[in-house]
């Protein structure tokens, strides 16, 4: 980021997706009734979407909202709405002093962290090149350039990746079936 | 602003890029354009949707404003919409309460954004491209934003604080997640054959590969039943069915909020309807003819070509009505076997089938054509036998008339017995 010039029509958007990302990712954890809080965590979801279109990164953006906006977070509110926990207004927060303190810590740990990062030199064959993600887009389409490297040179790691979920499934599988036994 | 018109055309470089100026006007025209054809749409489709049932079921439907043929009615029932008054249920939550028909309302707009709606339009200013965004995602993009349609079905149910109202928007999520799954197994194939993820390509392959239809058709079939499910169509309206529900997630709207919802359903049919002449019938191909994806391209072209798909999208626009006034409604049973017992396996099942095939001519040598084409078209025709003819019988893609086996429907009684809430849901 550091140095080389964006337009300002670039630089407001991202800006204003950051800010957004993160006045929604609060508003996730200060709100009381559940479903306030997974509608502002997928806003968190578009917003940071929007930012990977920002990069380059469309098929990350597209993936994000798929995913997580789009099913992940709808199985959420599914469960939230069963739990029927009342009129947002009569929810009392269960949580304590003190892991609201620890999670402060962390998060200004974090946030250190970050800054220190962002301000270190990186290797240079760590580094993406200068316009890589476009070239790549250009030569092989938004899905392309992520396949490629996904189905090649990183097949191992995705095919475990692959049977772990996979395992995960097994797992809920059986925990739901164990469950439907006891009742009858 | 360059840096925006830039990621836009980079799914199709080899079109001479518009400067920056005459993208952004030309892109206000088409915004204005394709929003104002939607909305009129969607509005004469509720006009449409009275007159086809009327003569399914031989009456005379609307016929007192604007004439005989009622045609003003769809104003008529604006204004009333507006004029009405806006209540709210003492027990709902009012911030979601006004959002839900909002967020039903968003995601029905934006998808129409990507879908090619005719040939390119050459001007002074270089080829207009008649698509609104030509995103490097496209298709990824629709199921993305359609997939969000549910939240406001859902959060409808929910802040309305009605029983009938959350379990129509309970049973929404669940048939939008079941067939959210098949409707993106169903295209893979069609994204296999294009190879790529932009409706540009998929047009293009069809104008000289041969329509999907007759490439792919068992996936059409899948994409067909799985559009009706998200766009919550008859046989497939359980969130909102009248004789169980009242009516679903949207009991306790009234006036304009309550009217979002319809026109919403509306928007999405136009939207399923233009996806699938996108992808299966080859979206503004124009039948017959070779060549008209390569140029020379001009204005007359372009008419011709938004005719020509305009017209195959109304086609399934009446299919949707037809199919409403002539199927009856899911049980929800059915509808989730239908779903995930045999479009999900069959679709899996498809994708391997295909790829197979694809890789198998891919390596043999024969070039993308006619023989290609017939090739995968005479492979669609065994399966449709097979899935149709040998593997139904009755049973498990008709399920909504077909009878039921002894043990099924022991089953069935024995969970009504159980709960008296959730007669049906036994899986």
């Amino acid at each position: 980021m550091m140095g080389e010039h964006y337009s300002l029509f670039y630089m407001f958007h991202f800006y204003f997706f950051g800010v957004v990302s993160i006045a929604s990712a609060l508003a996730f954890v200060t709100r009381k009734s559940p479903v306030t809080a997974a509608l502002w965590l997928v806003n968190t979801m578009f917003s940071l979407a929007a930012l990977y279109v920002l990069l380059d990164a469309q098929f990350i953006g597209v993936m994000q909202v798929l995913v997580y906006a789009g099913a992940i977070m709808v199985v959420f509110l599914f469960v939230v709405m069963l739990l029927n926990l009342g009129h947002p207004s009569e929810i009392a927060d269960g949580r304590g002093k003190l892991p609201v303190f620890v999670a402060a810590v962390i998060g200004i740990a974090m946030l250190a962290e970050i800054m220190t990062i962002s301000r270190t030199h990186i290797e240079a064959h760590f580094a993406v090149p200068k316009g890589y993600a476009v070239t790549q887009m250009a030569q092989y389409g938004a899905v392309g350039s992520v396949a490629r490297p996904l189905f090649n040179e990183y097949l191992l790691a995705f095919e475990l990746t692959s049977v772990l979920l996979l395992v995960a499934i097994a797992g809920a599988v059986v925990l739901g079936r164990r469950k439907d036994a006891n009742a009858r | 602003m360059m840096h925006i018109a830039a990621l836009l055309q980079v799914a199709d470089p080899q079109l001479p890029s518009t400067g920056a100026g005459a993208f952004i006007i030309f892109t206000l025209i088409k915004m204005i354009i394709v929003f104002t054809v939607y909305m009129v749409g969607a509005a004469l489709l509720t006009l449409a949707e009275r007159k086809v049932s009327a003569w399914i079921q031989n009456r005379h439907g609307p016929n007192r404003v604007g004439g005989r043929g009622g045609w003003l009615q769809p104003a008529a029932d604006g204004v009333k919409n507006f004029m009405k008054e806006e209540t709210y249920p003492a027990a709902a939550y009012k911030p979601i309460f006004i959002l839900a028909p909002i967020l039903a309302f968003i995601p029905a707009l934006t998808t129409v954004a990507v879908i090619p709606f005719g040939a390119p339009l050459p001007t002074r200013w270089g080829l207009i491209p008649m698509i609104v965004a030509d995103l490097p995602v496209g298709f990824l993009f629709i199921l993305a934003i359609s997939s969000l349609g549910v939240y406001g079905i859902v959060l409808a149910g929910w802040s309305s604080n009605n029983k009938y109202a959350l379990l129509g928007g309970l049973r929404s999520s669940a048939q939008m997640i079941s067939y959210e799954i098949s409707m993106g197994m169903s295209t893979i194939p069609v994204l296999l054959l294009a190879g790529n993820v932009t409706l540009n390509t998929i047009v293009n392959q069809q104008a000289y590969g041969g329509w999907n239809v007759v490439n792919l058709t068992i996936a059409f079939f899948i994409f067909l039943v799985a559009a009706f499910a998200e766009t919550n169509r008859l046989p497939f309206d359980l969130p909102e069915a009248e004789s169980e529900l009242i009516a679903g997630y949207h009991t306790e709207y009234s006036a304009m909020k309550f009217s979002l919802f319809p026109i919403s359903e509306y928007c999405n049919m136009i939207t399923a309807s233009a996806l699938m002449v996108t992808l299966f019938f080859g979206g503004w191909d124009v039948p017959f003819t070779g060549r008209d994806n390569v140029g020379p391209f001009s204005g007359w072209l372009t008419l011709l070509s938004i005719v020509i798909f305009l017209a195959k999208t109304l086609f399934f626009l009446f299919f949707y009505i037809w199919i409403r006034w002539t199927l009856p409604r899911f049980r929800y049973d059915q509808l989730m076997s239908l779903g995930w017992r045999f479009m999900l396996p069959l679709a899996l099942s498809y994708i391997v089938i295909i790829a197979a095939v694809i890789l198998a001519l891919d390596s043999a040598g024969i070039r993308r054509g006619a023989m290609y084409s017939s090739i995968l078209g005479a492979v669609n025709m065994v399966l449709v036998v097979l899935v149709f003819a040998i593997l139904d019988r009755g049973r498990i893609i008709s399920p909504s008339y077909a009878r039921s086996r002894a043990d099924q429907l022991a089953r069935l009684k024995s969970a009504a017995s159980r709960s008296p809430l959730s007669a049906g849901a036994t899986d």
